[in-house]
């Protein structure tokens, strides 16, 4: 049979000499490839303490924003789930009452917000969909787990701590800055008129 | 019987038929958006001006080309009357007008709307609008208002086309809503806070155009793509029970009167069978209603073959009569 590599040796029932039957010349050279590699630079890292660089468009671990005074963005329209093409979101609606207006950006807003992180791709497919500047993935990876149900992500995970909110102004392209500072795209801003 | 040519189709139709309605019998891409006009209401039409289109001669007697783009819902057709719909850039750019004076108080709340998704409003805006609005005063904003306890009004989003009025005119003995004021500042509301307990009250929510009358009971429940219609009846002594479920699993979610190409309600529904009956095992179902591929609403929607070729649905009419043809494959002799 053709070989499929250049690598492969054909094998030989040689006898072995003297020298060579005493192992110690051969035991020596692995002893000097173990030892120069003492001195070499190391490949690996000690995870948790150092990290390495990360892109700034790396598509981890997502969020969903507040907006400036630390309401939710989200306002569970299903763009993001309509556009995720591994069927991973999942979102339940729900009315904002009177006085929650601090809470919640607008009248509607997603009481339930799962994204199954064991389907997730991380396409970034859901964020390009959010028409409300919403969701976002960020640059932090998924912590192991040992359970399936570990893995589905609700509102408590996902949503943007307050206290000390995540940063993604990397992740917005000059473009969005742009649109969403764009006195022709004002429907975008916040109409407090509108909510009461 | 009277000729009749739109884009180039010619089409013989009865004396008196308005000239959408003659598009309509032609069906596909020749049909001018209509924002107000219902076909199934009577005195409908004529506010919204977004079925506008071009006549290039008016009749074989006298063929000299209309001054103005024409209303298409309220003007009569003529014979040898020669009419551009879609292939006129001056309509295309009338139309595209309307689409921004529709647009300058409408909230584009889309994302919040029960109605997005099967919106007009947002399919014409899509079609024919721009991206961007220029208009940067502050919008005309009401509040949010509950008619009867099943039918939720949302001012904002109303574009003032009046057909719910015409459903409350002509459909229930009783009109108790209507349009109040004038201008900028008219809107619909019900006299004195007056509630709508009519039986056929809730087929204001089916001719709505936008998302200003919507269902309470289907309120923010779920997005309509995510809902499969399914035809389905039963027995109702008050309506004719015909009715489109809207279905998540084995939950009926929202019942509404079926609709046609034209998007109008083919049978009026009660009330009862509308709000009332919320079990599947209410209704006797049928099959997936036909939805038009284009549709947000068909992901995940599936309908057999032959439903979508017998149908007399036009878009499926129009696409195969204008799919180009593949040549024959070349075959070595």
């Amino acid at each position: 049979m053709q070989s499929l590599t250049t690598r492969s040796k054909v094998a030989s029932n040689k006898k072995m000499t003297f020298v060579e039957k005493l192992y110690l010349p051969a035991i020596l050279g692995g002893m000097r490839i173990t030892l120069n590699h003492f001195f070499k630079k190391k490949v690996t890292i000690s995870y948790p303490e150092q990290t390495r660089p990360m892109a700034p468009v790396y598509r981890g671990q997502h969020v969903l924003k507040r907006d400036e005074n630390g309401a939710e963005r989200c306002t569970a329209c299903g763009l993001c789930a309509v556009a995720c093409p591994a069927e991973a979101i999942t979102m339940t609606a729900a009315e904002r009452k009177p006085g929650e207006e601090a809470l919640y950006r607008e009248e509607k807003y997603a009481s339930v917000y799962e994204i199954n992180m064991l389907r997730c791709i991380f396409c970034g497919l859901c964020e390009e969909a959010c028409p409300k500047e919403a969701i976002f993935l960020t640059d932090r990876i998924i912590d192991s787990g040992y359970l399936r149900k570990s893995f589905i992500f609700g509102k408590d995970i996902l949503v943007d701590p307050l206290d000390k909110p995540i940063d993604v102004s990397v992740r917005e392209t000059k473009e969005t800055r742009e649109f969403k500072t764009h006195p022709e795209f004002a429907h975008n801003k916040l109409n407090t008129k509108s909510l009461k | 019987m009277v000729k009749v040519t739109i884009d180039g189709i010619e089409i013989e139709v009865p004396e008196g038929t308005t000239i959408l309605n003659a598009a309509r019998m032609i069906g596909g891409k020749v049909v001018p958006p209509a924002m107000c006009y219902y076909s199934k209401l009577k005195t409908t039409g004529g506010y919204c001006r977004t079925c506008l289109v071009k006549v290039a001669a008016g009749s074989a007697k006298d063929p000299r080309p209309m001054p103005k783009l024409v209303v298409s819902c309220s003007t009569t057709v003529q014979d040898g009357m020669v009419v551009l719909s879609s292939t006129s850039p001056e309509v295309a750019e009338a139309r595209k007008g309307v689409v921004e004076f529709l647009l300058i108080n409408h909230p584009l709340d889309c994302p919040i709307c029960d109605q997005a998704g099967e919106c007009k409003l947002q399919d014409l805006g899509y079609e024919h609008g721009l991206a961007k609005t220029r208009y940067e005063f502050p919008r005309r904003t009401f509040e949010k208002e509950d008619i009867g306890d099943k039918i939720k009004l949302h001012m904002t989003r109303c574009i003032l086309c009046y057909r719910c009025v015409k459903v409350g005119e002509q459909l229930t003995p009783k009109r108790v809503h209507g349009v109040m004021n004038r201008g900028d500042v008219a809107e619909i509301s019900t006299f004195v806070q007056n509630n709508i307990d009519n039986e056929f009250s809730g087929n204001m929510i089916d001719v709505c155009p936008v998302g200003a009358l919507t269902d309470k009971t289907f309120r923010f429940k779920s997005r309509v793509w995510y809902t499969k219609p399914m035809d389905a009846h039963r027995d109702c002594k008050k309506c004719s029970g015909k009715v489109a479920l809207w279905m998540k699993g084995e939950e009926v979610l929202r019942v509404t009167a079926r609709k046609d190409a034209n998007n109008e309600a083919i049978d009026f529904i009660c009330n009862e069978c509308r709000f009332d009956k919320k079990n599947a095992s209410d209704w006797v179902i049928e099959k997936p209603t036909h939805i038009d591929r284009h549709s947000v609403i068909s992901a995940n929607h599936y309908e057999k073959e032959e439903q979508l070729k017998l149908g007399k649905f036009t878009d499926h009419k129009m696409i195969e009569k204008e799919a180009p043809k593949l040549p024959a494959p070349k075959t070595k002799k």
